[in-house]
């Protein structure tokens, strides 16, 4: 029973961790991206709140939190309110699965720097990303205006064709590793990170996670020039932080991910496990606010195109090669 | 359509040079940006830094005064009737001298788009348009501006135009005949043929 | 009453729940949430009774495919939902002759279980490892006919398209 408690103890506190660090990493995040946007267009970003305007996702966070929570009269209340939650709460739960570390030895108990490790890591990862897309098409759906409907359908659309891809690009990972474990993925690196053998497995996840996660160039469902916002056009105040908040926690999973499946995941020299994974994260994160700032958006058909006759394609022709080397 | 759009395009000699260009395109692109990292910024802190507005940039109206220092304003109308949003109106009254002034004159600047028409009608160069931009209020009532508030102490753009000068009309700044370029009135007893 | 006991009653209760109220709905996008609640509960169940794989399958398949598709069918044509009559008297009578197949089913099952404790679920515990060599070492057969069958549906959705597309651009040069 008491190894019970100090188990569930030891749990809560990993994920009070967890949660606070991917949540303030999401806010600063927020401040990087425009930061580093506004230097790419030759502006200076937020300077106002605080030195470099480092205060700024503090004070964004007050307004989004103080600001009034509409909903429209004409909208489907109970789902209306529940879509930003969904966004999230998903991505916010992909990221259970993720090592970030050796097992480390606290008061005489071993404790994996995993909140759970499960054997079908990558099927939930899989399965909490294919949830997201309710809250996208539901939010479009329940705000009852043409923009958020245009805007969640063209997000279900588009996050549920590049899963494709997606998963496909993860078989050669699997296939080498011998498991679904993102801890024996990462194990199985240890003499040198996936992205040196399988360089086209990882152009083919980085985009697709990247469509997945409706960024420039893929942000179709949220195309501002010509929907509004898209399928977040009618949400207000922390609502519409929440779909945020799931956007840039998304962007971490991600950059979790990119690291877990082919950059070694916390291995590397010198520094501890975690701060690895960290240095990680966020250098994928910035390569993609990079990209932002960069390549315009893709047209449907273009994205469409991509998808179905370029990436699950090169996947599948990825999964035989690879197979084939293997078995030789 | 498809097809139309492979007529445009010229058809790729190669898929490997296909690649290779999209490749180089996609370079130059993330090299552009990377190099714009590295320029200065050209955003202007805005309340610490103002930049000059140029002379004839279009924002808060005033009421000019003649050289003399005297009102321009001869209350007729014209700026009222062009404004198309209609936020000027005035009243038109008989003042010293035999000019005409506007008893009240009224602009109401919540209403007021900066078009310039005003400026563009006014036959006495009375009413134009400052690059004063920054007068916003708390209150929207504040906003209506009245005579007092519009005249200022000076000519504006046309500073030595005084149009009782010019005008066919006698007043104490002007008799008949006095005005510039006017001969003097022909006496009607001396004109007999 | 264990804590896996009362777990596995509440999901169940959780499940009949939203079953219940998706076939009772008369709007089309509730009905449909409803039923990827319940997708998800059994998922949920999977998971509790020591069958990771099924559960995670359960919710990519089902609910993050197959549900997001009618989804996405709904709020492309947006019906509004009829007041009564959706079903003709002859469907009805189908319907109840499937159910009434089904729980005789299930009632077989489970007295073939009870027997041999959970038999039913012997396959499904396995290893993602184990459970794909058994599937593709002793049913690779029927996963071959069942991914040709997919393919030939997949090719017949494509010539459906080709055809229409191609009889509209022969109107057009006629007109």
């Amino acid at each position: 029973m008491l190894a019970w408690i100090t188990g569930l103890i030891v749990l809560l506190v990993k994920l009070v961790v967890v949660l606070v660090a991917l949540l303030l990493t999401a806010a600063y995040l927020v401040w990087a991206e425009r930061k580093l946007l506004a230097r790419l267009q030759v502006r200076l970003g937020p300077n106002r709140a605080g030195k470099f305007g480092l205060l700024q996702p503090i004070a964004d966070m007050i307004k989004l939190l103080t600001k009034e929570d509409l909903v429209p009269e004409s909208a489907d209340r109970v789902i209306f309110l529940l879509a930003p939650a969904v966004v999230s709460v998903t991505a916010l739960l992909m990221f259970a699965v993720v090592p970030f570390g050796t097992d480390i030895t606290l008061f005489g108990r071993r404790v994996p720097l995993i909140i759970s490790d499960i054997n079908v890591a990558l099927l939930l990862v899989f399965a909490f990303s294919s949830l997201g897309v309710y809250g996208v098409a539901l939010g479009g759906w329940a705000s009852n205006s043409k923009f958020a409907l245009i805007g969640g359908i063209r997000g279900a659309a588009q996050m549920i064709s590049y899963e494709l891809p997606l998963g496909l690009s993860l078989v050669p990972v699997v296939m080498l590793a011998r498991s679904f474990s993102l801890v024996d993925i990462v194990n199985a690196q240890n003499s040198y990170p996936f992205i040196l053998v399988q360089p086209l497995a990882f152009a083919i996840f980085v985009i697709s996670a990247m469509a997945e996660s409706k960024r420039i160039p893929f942000d179709l469902p949220e195309a501002e020039n010509e929907l509004g916002a898209g399928f977040h056009t009618e949400y207000s105040g922390m609502r519409f932080g929440l779909f945020f908040l799931g956007e840039y926690v998304h962007m971490q999973v991600l950059g979790a991910l990119v690291a877990v499946f082919f950059l070694g995941g916390w291995r590397g020299p010198w520094l501890p496990g975690p701060l690895w994974l960290f240095v990680k994260i966020i250098a994928v994160a910035l390569v993609m606010i990079w990209i932002r700032g960069t390549l315009p958006r893709l047209r449907y058909d273009q994205l469409m195109a991509i998808c179905w006759k370029v990436l699950v394609p090169a996947a599948l022709i990825n999964i035989i090669l690879t197979g084939f080397v293997m078995l030789i | 359509m498809s097809s139309d759009r492979t007529k445009k395009t010229k058809p790729a000699d190669h898929p490997g040079t296909l690649i290779a260009e999209s490749i180089k395109a996609l370079g130059s692109g993330f090299a552009t940006t990377a190099k714009h990292l590295l320029r200065r910024p050209v955003t202007e802190q805005y309340p610490e830094q103002k930049r000059v507005l140029p002379e004839r940039s279009r924002a808060r109206i005033v009421l000019t005064r003649d050289p003399d220092g005297r009102e321009r304003c001869v209350a007729c109308y014209l700026c009222s009737a062009v404004c198309p949003v209609s936020c000027i109106s005035m009243q038109s009254t008989g003042g010293e001298g035999g000019r005409r002034v506007a008893a009240w004159f009224r602009i109401n600047f919540s209403r007021c788009i900066y078009c310039g028409l005003c400026e563009e009608a006014c036959p006495t160069s009375a009413i134009q348009l400052t690059p004063d931009f920054e007068n916003c209020r708390q209150d929207i009532l504040e906003m209506v501006f009245e005579k007092d508030d519009l005249l200022v102490d000076h000519g504006g753009r046309d500073d030595r135009y005084c149009f009782y000068r010019h005008a066919g009309i006698a007043t104490d700044t002007a008799g008949k005949g006095e005005h510039v370029n006017e001969q003097p009135p022909v006496d009607a007893k001396s004109n007999l043929p | 009453m264990s804590v896996y006991a009362i777990l596995f009653y509440a999901i169940a209760v959780f499940i009949l729940a939203s079953t219940a109220i998706a076939v009772t709905r008369r709007h089309l996008v509730h009905a449909a949430v409803f039923l990827a609640l319940s997708f998800f509960g059994s998922a949920m169940l999977f998971y509790l009774l020591g069958a990771p794989l099924l559960a995670m399958l359960e919710v990519i398949v089902y609910v993050g495919a197959i549900m997001v598709l009618f989804l996405f069918v709904i709020m492309m044509v947006e019906v509004k939902g009829k007041d009564s009559g959706v079903l003709t008297r002859g469907q009805q009578a189908a319907a109840a002759l499937l159910g009434i197949v089904y729980v005789a089913a299930a009632v077989m099952l489970v007295r073939a279980a009870a027997a041999g404790g959970n038999a039913a679920l012997q396959a499904a515990v396995a290893e993602p490892a184990v459970f794909g060599e058994y599937l593709f070492r002793q049913h690779w057969l029927s996963i071959e006919i069942a991914s040709f069958l997919l393919l030939i549906a997949l090719m017949g959705v494509l010539h459906l398209g080709r055809d229409i597309r191609r009889r509209q651009t022969g109107k057009e040069n006629a007109s």
